[in-house]
């Protein structure tokens, strides 16, 4: 029983890293096609929270996150991308919500939610880390006050060269 | 290889005070439903497949979800500038007025495609798609067929070096779909096949956006619009500003007559070929929840303007942190309509109404005009105040009366107006542990009359969510549904899983999901629900 436990806990974890992200096509706010892959960095830790104007969970991560993401470039270099879900219709708010909540995130577009279903995500707010190597790392669905601490910390992990803890 | 899995499940209890005579409990007594995705990508080749159960389908979700079965799979790869899909797939032109395939589980919305769909970039910044299929209707198919083009052209690419260096963004497109079903009606002659098509384009320059779009449909009796032989068509505009704290946004939209469906046949949400987005905003707070705006697509015409300002740190009005004012501002009418006395010749009554675009409609559907201030007040204190002004016309949004029959009887109309106020606040009490309150209340005459509701949540980063609401509708009209509403909630989150467990009663409500909605009946039970995605 020990062993199907390590054996099915070991299959789990080789899930969740390593894994690369699909290739697919976003769009910039500007209406320019980029490649997930293309958009990611290669410096440092990437995260990508996906959002939609809708979801209240998704503001509220983002903003409090905020405080964080400032330094978290300064100091280890990390990327943020905020993947908008929002339909072709209102991701035109999707410019004027970001900038109006001051968020400094370069956003993406996934009108078709394309790069939602091929990671298989259920629902926003959903998060990923990704490490310089742009593996997946660590994932995340959901939001709870308090979360955007736990990611802060899993991001200065994973530019320390560690695996995330959690 | 990803994928997700939900499970969800309700076990019904009995309660007398919110369904008297047990119309909505259900005989099975528990109800539960249930999908896993799973997406595999190697290279340029991926495949996918989703299994769905309903045993039985839940009470709120469409009956026509019963069964089990591989409700969608589908093979995809890239070669040579081509993009193939077979199968099943979501897919989306321009705006969606035209076409758009896509899902909301939460809502049982799927309107999946089976068939083919290519999508190839001929040249630089041109974008080429192209589908063949039919829709998903639960455990079937529409019985039309279709068959759509789009094409989307950047002209800030390469051949236009002088937009590009003009800081200009400039995208235009166009798109057509078709419909064939068969007909064999003994007294209609019905088009089999129905046309639709649109053209749409997007200017940026630095701050400011521009986008608008324009639908054309060919007529097509159906159900929706009472078998009239009138051409539909939509057009919707909006422009952005946005810029160091300032966004902006205005927009106008105005429908009429764009029902489209693989079946003329097919009602409330089943087998929607287009997509007619909402200009009104979406909330989350329970109370405004309880009166969201559903499209009218047999025609409306609407406006919306929404502002959010982030007043600058350390200002006057601003303070330590920045305050974030937001303005929502939306209105939705019925669009002018002068319908044809039946009296006259067929012909003319085969139109159903006339119409002036530039005549405002009658009948007011929905306003919403809110305004929310967001403020940090200190290190372990934040505040969310919010004041809502609604008006929401309940024989057009929830009976779904047509305009004919409230422009015969414009009295005989049940209209709701409120004001709501809520007040939110998040206080840290130490690293990773957070209590949040809602304050709501909904003072109105009309409907169920005035709410109050209260809310608490206590969260422990990054495993545990405890939650307890209440809501009491203390202004109810009628004496004995003057009722408390309790719900409480427990969710453990470990990654990507999520579990939880609720026991309470919920009202009777419409549940909306981008503009498109269905009935919620009252319920009172335990129910939970598991997530994980891989």
């Amino acid at each position: 029983m020990k062993h199907l436990l390590t054996a099915l806990a070991l299959f789990a974890t080789s899930h969740l890293i390593g894994q690369e992200l699909p290739s697919t096509t976003l769009k910039t706010l500007d209406g320019q096609s980029v490649n997930i892959k293309d958009a990611i960095s290669t410096e440092g830790p990437t995260v990508i929270s996906f959002w939609a104007t809708w979801c209240k969970p998704c503001i509220k991560e983002l903003t409090a996150f905020m405080d964080y993401a400032i330094d978290l470039e300064e100091e280890v270099g990390a990327k943020v991308l905020a993947v908008s879900i929002d339909d072709s219709r209102n991701s035109a708010r999707v410019a004027p919500m970001a900038q109006g909540q001051g968020w400094e995130y370069t956003i993406l577009l996934d009108e078709n939610q394309d790069l939602k279903r091929n990671l298989g995500i259920v629902n926003v707010p959903f998060t990923l880390v990704l490490n310089s190597e742009g593996e997946v790392v660590w994932k995340h669905s959901g939001y709870s006050p308090g979360d955007e601490e736990e990611l802060a910390e899993i991001v200065t992990e994973v530019a320390a060269g560690h695996s995330p803890s959690h | 290889m990803h994928g997700n899995f939900q499970l969800d499940g309700q076990l019904y209890l009995r309660d007398e005070s919110i369904d008297p005579t047990g119309e909505f409990f259900p005989d099975e007594k528990f109800l539960g439903q249930g999908y896993a995705n799973f997406v595999y990508a190697d290279g340029s080749f991926s495949a996918g497949l989703r299994y769905e159960n309903y045993q039985n389908v839940m009470l709120g979700f469409p009956e026509g979800y019963r069964g089990e079965g591989i409700t969608y799979r589908f093979l995809q790869f890239k070669q040579d500038g081509l993009d193939i899909t077979v199968g099943n797939f979501y897919e989306q032109f321009g705006t969606g007025m035209v076409f758009r395939s896509y899902e909301e589980r939460g809502l049982g919305y799927d309107n999946a495609m089976d068939g083919v769909r290519i999508k190839v970039n001929p040249a630089s910044g041109l974008e080429l798609k192209a589908v063949l299929g039919r829709q998903r209707f639960y455990f079937e198919k529409s019985p039309g067929l279709l068959r759509g083009i789009d094409a989307e052209y950047n002209l800030s690419s390469e051949l236009f070096p002088k937009l590009d260096s003009a800081g200009l963004r400039w995208t235009v497109g166009t798109s057509f779909m078709s419909k064939y079903q068969r007909s064999n009606d003994p007294f209609l002659v019905l088009p089999e096949n129905v046309a639709a098509g649109g053209i749409r384009t997007r200017i940026a320059k630095g701050p400011w956006s521009l986008q608008g779009e324009f639908a054309y449909k060919a007529n097509d009796p159906s159900s929706d619009n009472r078998y009239i032989y009138k051409d539909g068509n939509g057009f919707l505009a909006n422009v952005t500003y946005s810029k160091n704290g300032l966004g902006i946004i205005a927009g106008i939209k105005r429908i009429d007559n764009m029902s489209f469906r693989s079946d003329r046949n097919g009602s409330t949400i089943d087998m929607l070929v287009n997509y007619l987005s909402p200009t009104a905003q979406v909330h989350t707070y329970a109370l405004p929840a309880l009166y969201q705006y559903a499209t009218q697509i047999n025609g409306e015409e609407g406006i919306q303007l929404e502002a959010n300002y982030k007043l600058k740190r350390k200002t006057i009005l601003g303070g330590k942190y920045g305050t974030l004012v937001s303005l929502n501002y939306s209105v939705i009418q019925s669009i002018n309509k002068d319908f044809i006395d039946p009296s006259l010749d067929t012909l003319r009554t085969l139109q159903g109404y006339y119409s002036e675009p530039l005549v405002r409609g009658e009948i007011p559907y929905f306003h919403d005009f809110n305004v929310t201030v967001n403020k940090k007040i200190n290190k372990r204190l934040k505040i969310n105040a919010m004041y809502l002004n609604l008006f929401y016309n309940r024989s057009v949004l929830e009976d779904g009366l047509g305009d004919e029959s409230i422009q015969q009887n414009p009295d005989g109309q049940k209209l709701m107006s409120g004001d709501i106020i809520i007040i939110e606040s998040l206080y840290k009490l130490k690293r990773k542990h957070y209590l949040r309150t809602e304050f709501q209340h909904l003072n109105t005459q009309d409907d169920r009359g005035s709410m109050v509701m209260a809310l608490a949540e206590y969260s422990i980063a990054p495993h545990w969510f405890f939650s307890v609401q209440d809501i009491y509708n203390y202004g109810n009209p009628n004496a004995d549904q003057k009722l408390h509403y309790p719900l409480a909630s427990v969710v453990y989150t470990a990654g990507t899983s999520r579990f939880q467990l609720s026991y309470g009663r919920q009202q009777r409500g419409i549940f909306c999901v981008g503009g498109v909605c269905r009935v919620v009946p009252p319920s009172n039970g335990v129910s939970f629900s598991l997530t994980t995605s891989f």
